[in-house]
């Protein structure tokens, strides 16, 4: 089980007094709930305070999930973008929530912090259809040009690109 | 930002889309001396399907872009349609060459969830396995590794030295891949008569053959003159790509997630951290080849360490009950019946979890709604993100050393894609 930080350090201390960010703890993991419009400064402060790689990044699609749990001053939407972040100098992790709301799914992009997210935001405008305003090469990644839906929606149904069968002859 | 103004002026990725790289390739200008190519997705040395689109200029290396998605088929959308117990078999086909460290990941996730305790002798047993595993993924790079870059007798050693250790999984989890071994609350089956013996022998006969490989490759000048300076990448650069493992590692920063941050019992063994110390092609195969050497240390203290007791949770709405109970046991069947029709239920709640493979950093974040399968069950790949350090790495370099950088990087495309 991956170590996380205490739930209250100086950093989320920090964090809270700057941001006012509300911040929730998931089996023993802290959690950020930036608002989106502080998510981009926010991930930009953090690196100051340590947390300097972007391990990964990836969306989820809360449609018809009645048992989120978020704090009291975040309004839930369907999407959600996940960003964890790690401190390698002195090791310690910290996840950052945000809401993006289904009409108009727009986040500004983190790559110009950090580089690495440059793949997986492709990767989650691919598979949720979350844009990433200013980001450097908003081209697919994992689908195909062109492709049409984004596959991890919940509303995009298993199965609904039929496959053809061939008959055998003579049977 | 200072760290970071290099790589961005460096001016290595080629962003654009396929179309436009497409448009440029059929534009025939004299004056100008780049030209954009396009390398696999059949190209055998490219592990499988990656595509790399280059532009050259001569034979230099100047931008490039990797074109993954060949074997993309869904496997996080999959996992949402797949009970928690069912999920490993999923998992386990992303990182083929290291399935065992996928079901691991995934496993700890859903037990996080369940708040559940692992039973001593499960986790030494999860332990061993991963170790063996690492051990046979890393002979596996060697193999490629070697064969991409012209030494073909490395390649039958490798394969044949990590046959014995599948052979060894064959006989534990009954498949040489793809096991669904590790699954949530412990692992599948107890260990079989005999596995002392076995993993014995394998400790026995490796180190010679590991000499052996640095006689054929390590001391050789020309897989020297091949490898050396090839491929250079700093630890601010890995660190920004969100590179880890043995990339991040070349560089010389010492991350290995079973030290910094210990999951399993792997701060009860003693092991050492193999760092390299230019970053390049060179040291990312040493790295490889000694992290062989620290799993058998790892894999010798799991042989002594190994406690008695029982391989998987007792909890019955977890596991099910033993073959035997069925038959004397209604509720025994019961249990039985509903673990793999319907699944159990796992409680809300979201978790991310994170282990060491082969590759780097290899995380789960996993949602449950509180329902039988995951709301969202996300794998970080540790060879997606080191990809995103290939155009830095074959900058300014020359195109038969992209090969050379394309197989340090050491990229399973089945995790790449998912």
């Amino acid at each position: 089980m991956s170590e996380s930080p205490p739930p209250v350090d100086d950093t989320t201390e920090t964090v809270k007094k700057l941001y006012d960010v509300a911040v929730t703890e998931s089996k023993g993991q802290t959690v950020l709930h930036p608002s989106r419009d502080s998510y981009h400064d926010l991930i930009q402060l953090l690196v100051g305070e340590g947390y300097d790689v972007c391990v990964d990044l990836c969306g989820a699609d809360h449609l018809g999930n009645a048992t989120r749990v978020l704090p009291m001053t975040i309004e839930p939407e369907r999407f959600e973008l996940i960003v964890n972040l790690l401190d390698v100098h002195t090791p310690r992790r910290l996840r950052i929530r945000v809401q993006v709301p289904e009409s108009d799914p727009v986040v500004t992009t983190i790559s110009d912090v950090h580089p690495g997210a440059e793949a997986m935001e492709r990767e989650t405008n691919d598979m949720f259809g979350v844009c990433f305003q200013g980001h450097p090469d908003p081209t697919p990644i994992l689908l195909p040009d062109g492709w049409e839906g984004h596959p991890l929606r919940k509303d995009y149904a298993m199965g609904r690109i039929p496959v053809q069968f061939k008959t055998v002859e003579g049977r | 930002m200072t760290k970071l103004d290099h790589l961005r002026n460096r001016d290595a990725v080629l962003r654009m889309s396929e179309s436009e790289a497409e448009e440029r390739a059929s534009v025939v200008d004299p004056d100008d001396e780049r030209m954009i190519i396009n390398m696999g997705p059949q190209h055998p040395s490219t592990h499988g399907v990656l595509r790399v689109t280059l532009e050259l200029q001569g034979e230099t290396v100047l931008r490039s872009k990797p074109i993954i998605g060949y074997l993309h088929t869904g496997m996080e959308k999959t996992a949402e349609d797949l009970t928690f117990l069912q999920g490993p078999t999923n998992v386990t086909r992303m990182d083929y060459a290291s399935p065992l460290f996928t079901e691991l990941t995934f496993s700890l996730a859903v037990e996080a969830l369940l708040e559940i305790e692992l039973p001593d002798r499960a986790t030494w047993i999860r332990m061993l396995m991963c170790e063996l595993n690492r051990m046979s993924s890393h002979l596996l790079f060697l193999a490629t590794n070697g064969m991409d870059l012209g030494a073909v007798g490395m390649m039958i050693y490798g394969w044949r030295e990590r046959e014995e250790i599948l052979r060894f999984f064959e006989k534990v989890t009954g498949l040489r891949m793809n096991h669904n071994y590790i699954r949530p609350g412990g692992v599948a089956v107890d260990l079989p008569d005999g596995w002392r013996q076995d993993v014995e022998r394998i400790l026995e006969i490796l180190p010679e053959r590991l000499e052996q490989f640095d006689v054929l490759m390590t001391g050789q000048p020309i897989w020297r003159e091949r490898t050396q300076g090839i491929g250079i990448i700093t630890t601010d650069e890995a660190l920004a790509l969100g590179a880890t493992g043995p990339v991040l590692r070349s560089t010389g920063f010492a991350w290995d997630l079973r030290r910094a941050m210990p999951y399993l019992a792997y701060d009860q063994v003693e092991f050492d951290i193999v760092v390299g110390t230019y970053g390049d092609t060179f040291d990312r195969y040493a790295i490889r080849l000694n992290e062989i050497r620290e799993s058998m240390r790892i894999v010798e203290q799991c042989l002594e360490l190994m406690p008695e007791g029982p391989y998987r949770v007792e909890d019955r709405k977890v596991t099910p009950p033993p073959r035997a109970r069925i038959n004397e046991s209604m509720e025994a069947l019961i249990h039985h019946f509903k673990i793999f029709t319907e699944g159990f239920k796992v409680p809300p709640g979201e978790v991310y979890t994170a282990v060491e493979s082969p590759r780097g950093e290899l995380g789960c974040y996993l949602v449950s709604d509180g329902g039988p399968t995951p709301q969202r069950m996300h794998i970080r790949a540790p060879s997606f993100a080191n990809l995103q350090t290939l155009p830095h790495m074959m900058h300014g370099g020359l195109l038969a050393d992209a090969i050379a950088v394309i197989s340090s990087i050491d990229p399973i495309m089945g995790e790449v894609d998912r």
